[in-house]
């Protein structure tokens, strides 16, 4: 029972983390409808940046948090710029393989920088709590802690202020809202800047859980949430959550049980069979077209 | 039901001996009641119809001007079925003098370009001729790849006499495009019923499971990759699988299942409604495009003679949508210049170490923004066509 | 006109269709019959369920209940392709054609049902494939004619006039060689000189094809032109049926385009 509840707890930790990355894939899909592929590599660079600042100068955690979602943010905002808007009305095809490519650029550019896994420093005294024979560290209710209160922050500023609406409004129809005076363009490049600050607060709550810091983990777990977010409905930010947790619990679930090479195996396949019985994720519906 | 769709097969047929004595009735019939219309009719009864179309391409661009219009086609180096054939015997011969003549690097290169050819080729009868989205090429590369070298290493030496490899060879690389064909099978289905993004994800997750599969087997050798494949691989032989490649994709192009997959990347719908069975055509696409890339992945496993499961990775899916989408989107031609251009510049990058595989992706975003559709997209030298 | 439906069978009976959208109910309990070279037509305000019942007819879509008799087989549960291979072509309301590829292309597609060689036969093709490839340009080549856009066979059809494109669909869906043709607002967006040479066109194709019409149209003078009877469709619902000048007269017909009378 005991280590059942450790396994619940590790992969609430694993699926938030899982979340906040998957939330910034939903977002800029739902404004966009655009798969970024290169969402996970921001979220390796966000983990980077957060090393390098550590390096520089030891910064207390949240101003380390706050630094890197603020300059991966702008980085994503400017690759939105140079690469996706020049796109944007281009087929959908052009859209997924520029993503691709501007994930295999990022995560490509830092292997050529820093061909071996670092070390992640720790940022604080991890303390570590018993009760009734569960053990919990201070490190693990932080990055639950934290993700959280990231994700309560999106859906407040999504369903509570204008921001949120006008970016409702452009998954609905971007034509119309630019039209109605709103800097659509603007708007866009800050969806994907706060997808991506997301992601980089992933990436650093990830990089203080498993201290080693390398430039494959775009894929190997940049991709994970993207599963994730597919698994839900891309676009659905519950859905993203839900698809997050989905996975978690299957890799911690695999992980006590098979060898840890076949961890992206099941999540792969996971999102496959998924896919076959709901091919738009869980909460995901299809598009409608008119004939 | 039969003989009702006869008769009217009947009719139709009745129809066309007609045709054009109806037709002149029908035109006479325009000049009576329109006036307006008398000119045009006239102009395109007439043997000279080109003013007729050149005024009617003016006022269409100017209705229509977001109108992709595909670009006239390269007609000026017409190229005759029989000089293409004279071509490709050339190339037969010279593909045995060459390794004769030249250092092994060239050949080698050489060999590589014809396997990117293949891999090209076949990439692009689902991107650029059918318009899905497949990301997980290199998948369907690396069962070719490992069938065949599990034949040739361990299956081969079970039988009590020898064969001679020139017998065997193309059978084993057959044997592992087959593979990889019947592998395709199940993500034929899987593109019944998605398509456009979460297709490019199903492929993707192919990609991932196969590739994360290959390093949990250790009869393959796991992540240590698979060793000791004799070097099979000779020019003339890659050369015989190209031509042979192109020839068939050629014939594939021009037949009423390519038509089909041309008419579902414009409008799956419309193809449907055109009795195109948007099923067995799609099927059909993926199991001969994997069949292809899987013999390339024969291929190349025994040029190269080892194989490991990172050689199929994203990376590799990504290369070959380079040359896909650098030579040209749905083209045969466009095909073979992608390969030769990407094979070339990526030996020209070598010293470039690991920037190498940042300039590749870079390529491909520049590409996607500033010519989408490659240097050949659309367009097909003659030699590529077939004659009705 | 000799047109009796009470003599010949229905080449094809509806009866209890529905077709409904989440909740909303677009076709209901809608029945209603066919005769042979028949041209029916079918009007209604704009969101009566016209384009719907052509969907459900052509299996783009599935009713969620009812049945649809096409010489006496059930079809409704039949995908698209397989009800053309049976005899039923379309005509889309908003032009659906292959845009980016010729107008011979866009007809050779739909003349390729009529072709008969197999996959292997294609791949290595063989003599059958390349003389059924030859008759299909020539099949096409002549219908182009038929339409008199010739001089147009290699232009991309996306390039080409409104008036134009509709009429290339309508020789696309005659490729087919149907026996029963669905026409969804043939007429929208043609001029007037346009819209009766369509009328004639259509008059001539109904002759010489033998095909029996379903058509949609706004136009009435258009409806009159071609059709023995016709179909007041609204909100879904059969509301009358009958010669153009029966309709004209009847009271809820008035009351769907005009709204309710006060009293
Ligand atoms: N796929 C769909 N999903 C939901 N609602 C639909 C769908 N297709 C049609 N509808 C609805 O069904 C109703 C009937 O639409 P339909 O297109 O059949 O009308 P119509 O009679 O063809 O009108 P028009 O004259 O404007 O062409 C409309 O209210 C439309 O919004
Ligand atoms: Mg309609």
């Amino acid at each position: 029972m005991d280590y059942i509840i450790q396994q619940v707890i590790n992969a609430i930790q694993l699926g938030s983390i899982y979340g906040l990355i998957a939330l910034g894939y939903s977002l800029v899909y739902g404004v966009l409808s655009m798969m970024n592929f290169a969402h996970g590599d921001l979220f390796m660079l966000g983990a980077f940046f957060c090393l390098l600042l550590e390096k520089i100068i030891p910064l207390p955690l949240w101003l380390a948090l706050l630094l890197t979602m603020l300059v991966i943010g702008c980085l994503g905002a400017l690759l939105e710029r140079l690469a996706y808007r020049p796109i944007r009305h281009a087929p959908k095809v052009s859209a997924i393989i520029t993503s691709l490519g501007c994930g295999l650029i990022l995560e490509n550019i830092t292997l050529a920088m820093s061909p071996y896994p670092r070390h992640m420093p720790t940022l604080f005294q991890n303390s570590i709590f018993h009760f009734h024979g569960i053990t919990i560290s201070s490190l693990q209710i932080i990055v639950i802690g934290i993700s959280l209160l990231l994700m309560i922050l999106l859906d407040v500023m999504i369903r509570c202020t204008t921001l949120g609406m006008v970016i409702r409004a452009l998954a609905w129809n971007r034509l119309m809202v630019s039209l109605l005076g709103i800097p659509a363009n603007r708007i866009i490049s800050f969806t994907f800047a706060l997808g991506a600050a997301l992601g980089a607060a992933a990436g650093l709550l990830y990089a203080l859980t498993y201290p080693v810091v390398s430039s494959s983990m775009g894929i190997a777990i940049g991709w994970k949430a993207f599963i994730a977010a597919v698994i839900g409905g891309i676009g659905n930010m519950r859905g993203a959550l839900l698809g997050a947790f989905i996975l978690g619990s299957t890799e911690v679930m695999s992980i006590t049980m098979l060898p840890s090479t076949y961890r992206d195996l099941i999540a792969y396949s996971l999102l496959l069979i998924i896919l076959i019985f709901k091919p738009y994720g869980i909460l995901g519906e299809p598009p409608t077209q008119k004939i | 039901m039969i003989r009702l769709l006869d008769e009217f097969r009947c009719h139709f047929a009745m129809l066309r001996k007609h045709t054009i004595g109806l037709t002149r009735i029908f035109h006479t019939d325009h000049l009576r009641r329109s006036g307006s219309q008398m000119d045009t009719a006239l102009i395109s009864k007439s043997s000279s119809g080109s003013m007729d179309s050149y005024s009617r391409r003016q006022t269409s661009s100017l209705a229509l001007p977001h109108q992709p219009s595909r670009p006239p086609r390269h007609d000026q180096y017409e190229i005759s079925g029989l000089t293409s054939f004279y071509l490709v015997v050339l190339g037969g011969c010279s593909s045995f003098v060459i390794p004769e003549l030249c250092s092994n690097y060239i050949t080698c290169i050489l060999i590589t370009l014809a396997i990117n050819a293949i891999l090209c080729v076949s990439l692009n009868l689902i991107n650029g001729y059918m318009g899905e989205f497949s990301v997980g090429h290199a998948a369907f590369m690396a069962i070719g790849a490992y069938g065949s070298a599990i034949i040739t290493v361990k299956i081969l030496p079970l039988i009590p006499f020898s064969l001679s490899s020139f017998l065997t060879f193309p059978l084993m690389v057959v044997a592992g495009g087959l593979l990889a064909a019947l592998v395709g099978i199940p993500l034929a289905l899987l593109s019944f019923k998605t398509r456009g993004d979460y297709l490019a994800i199903i492929t993707l997750a192919f990609l991932m499971i196969v590739k994360s599969a290959l390093e949990n087997i250790s009869y393959v050798g796991g992540p240590r990759g698979f060793l000791g494949i004799p070097p099979l691989t000779t020019l003339p032989w890659v050369y015989f699988w190209a031509v042979v490649t192109f020839w068939i994709m050629r014939h594939f192009i021009h037949s009423k299942w390519g038509r089909s997959i041309i008419a579902i990347r414009e409008d799956e719908i419309a193809a449907e409604a055109m009795g195109v069975s948007t099923r067995s055509a799609k099927m059909m696409t993926f199991v001969i495009s994997s069949f292809f890339a899987g013999i390339a992945g024969g291929l190349f496993a025994h040029q190269i003679q080892f194989i490991n499961p990172s050689s199929f990775d994203i990376l590799r899916s990504t290369n070959i949508l380079v040359m896909v989408y650098l030579g040209g989107v749905a083209s045969l031609s466009g095909s073979l210049v992608g390969a030769g251009v990407f094979t070339i510049l990526y030996q020209i990058l070598q010293p470039l170490g690991v920037w190498r595989m940042v300039t590749m992706p870079l390529l491909l975003v520049l590409l996607m923004i500033f010519r989408p559709r490659g240097i050949m997209g659309y367009q097909e030298w003659s030699c590529f066509k077939l004659k009705e | 006109m000799d047109f009796t439906p009470e003599k010949q069978s229905p080449i094809l009976e509806v009866s209890l269709l529905n077709k409904n959208f989440g909740g909303m109910r677009t076709i209901i309990d809608l029945s209603f019959e066919l005769a042979p070279k028949e041209c029916l037509g079918i009007i209604g305000p704009n969101g009566a369920g016209k384009t719907t019942l052509f969907n459900l007819l052509s299996g783009i879509i599935r009713p969620s209940s009812g049945k649809i008799l096409w010489f006496h087989q059930e079809i409704q549960k039949k995908s698209s392709s397989e009800i053309v291979h049976l005899g039923i072509a379309r005509t889309f309301q908003n032009i659906r054609l292959f845009k980016q590829l010729s107008v011979l292309e866009n007809i050779r597609i739909a003349y390729d049902i009529h072709l008969t060689y197999t996959p292997l036969q294609a791949l290595l093709r063989t003599a059958l494939t390349r003389e059924e490839e030859k008759k299909s340009a020539q099949a096409a080549m002549e219908l182009l004619d038929v339409f008199s856009i010739t001089s147009l066979a290699h232009q991309p059809a996306g390039s080409l006039s409104y008036g134009d494109q509709r009429r290339l669909e309508i020789a696309r869906a005659l490729a087919l060689h149907p026996r029963l043709l669905l026409l969804d607002e043939p007429a929208a967006g043609m001029n007037e000189s346009e819209m009766y040479q369509l009328v004639e066109l259509l008059q001539w194709i109904q002759k010489k094809f033998h095909v029996s019409m379903l058509l949609i149209e706004h136009h009435m003078a258009f409806i009159n032109g071609l059709c023995d009877r016709t179909l007041v469709l609204d909100f879904g619902t059969l509301i009358a049926q009958g010669t153009l000048e029966e309709i004209r007269h009847d009271r809820r017909v008035i009351e769907a385009y005009l709204g309710e009378a006060v009293t």
